[in-house]
């Protein structure tokens, strides 16, 4: 069972068909659900504290704007702990803003630089297209050791 | 600055998507009820929100996706259900990430239509997706057939 990063990290489809294959995908709620759930400082709504865009200093340099360096606290240890990784490149709603837009960037930037599995995609945009994704993602996670 | 004390400590929560001509929220919400043994279960507009402790979680949507394994789709959740900082009932408005998951329910039945075919086809015989960062350089004959075009 293999860590399987996916981007856009709050996807229901690749979340779904990670998990439906047997390995672990590795989205923001899980990130998320770490701070929601460990008691500290006041700090609504996603309980984001000034001390993550220093942890963020990891994987962005510091003239980087803190939203980024934020950002990056919650995905950056997922990346580092991510065996392979499902890109889906034509996400449009995961645009968000500047912040956003920027993270992204670099989350696709951190995942190409790093030597594991990939695999590239779009959204299927008829029924065949829908077969061919599936089965593209099958394919790359039964290569990974799930189940067939 | 106040103190912040978590709630739910050491649960998970998950959506449950459905997108199905024969189910709909409230039969799964029924068969969730059922079989659920201390977990929460809302029920929603496109599925249920399950929130209890992880194998409890598991075993449930685990057991729904029996109900219509191709159009049943699950997702972790960073909050628990009706938290004041994301539902919308006290935010008014979409719930923020709703958004994302509005536009994939307009892909989710190619999906689904892609698992229900690969159930029928051999998965290996189907060919490779476009790749998109690949960018096709047009050849040169081509090219030179277009030239050909313009210029007469």
């Amino acid at each position: 069972m293999a860590k399987i990063f996916i981007y856009p990290a709050t996807s229901l489809i690749l979340s779904d068909l990670v998990s439906r294959h047997g390995h672990t995908p590795l989205s923001s709620a899980v990130a998320i659900r770490e701070r929601v759930q460990t008691a500290g400082l006041e700090s609504p709504p996603l309980q984001i504290t000034p001390e993550e865009p220093k942890k963020g200093l990891k994987w962005a340099a510091v003239e980087v704007p803190s939203g980024v360096r934020g950002r990056m606290s919650l995905y950056g240890p997922m990346i580092e702990e991510c065996e392979a990784a499902i890109i889906i490149n034509d996400a449009d709603f995961a645009f968000g803003c500047m912040g956003c837009a920027r993270t992204n960037e670099l989350i696709k930037f951190l995942l190409r630089q790093k030597d594991i599995p990939r695999l590239d995609l779009n959204y299927p945009k008829n029924e065949e297209e829908g077969v061919k994704f599936v089965a593209a993602i099958k394919r790359f996670l039964s290569e990974l050791g799930g189940k067939k | 600055m106040t103190d912040y004390t978590p709630t739910h400590v050491g649960t998970v929560t998950k959506y449950v998507v459905v997108e199905s001509f024969e189910v709909t929220p409230a039969d799964l919400a029924i068969r969730g009820y059922e079989i659920s043994n201390g977990a929460m279960i809302k029920e929603t507009c496109f599925g249920l929100v399950v929130n209890g402790k992880e194998e409890e979680v598991d075993r449930i949507v685990n057991e729904l996706r029996k109900v219509d394994p191709d159009h049943i789709f699950v997702k972790d959740r960073g909050f628990p259900p009706g938290d004041s900082r994301r539902c919308r009932a006290n935010l008014g408005g979409a719930r923020p990430g709703y958004h994302g998951m509005e536009y994939e329910m307009t892909v989710i039945p190619y999906v689904s239509h892609g698992l229900e075919e690969l159930k029928k086809r051999d998965g290996a015989a189907v060919s490779a997706p476009e790749n998109p960062l690949e960018h096709p350089v047009i050849d040169i004959t081509t090219l030179k057939k277009l030239i050909d075009a313009q210029e007469s």
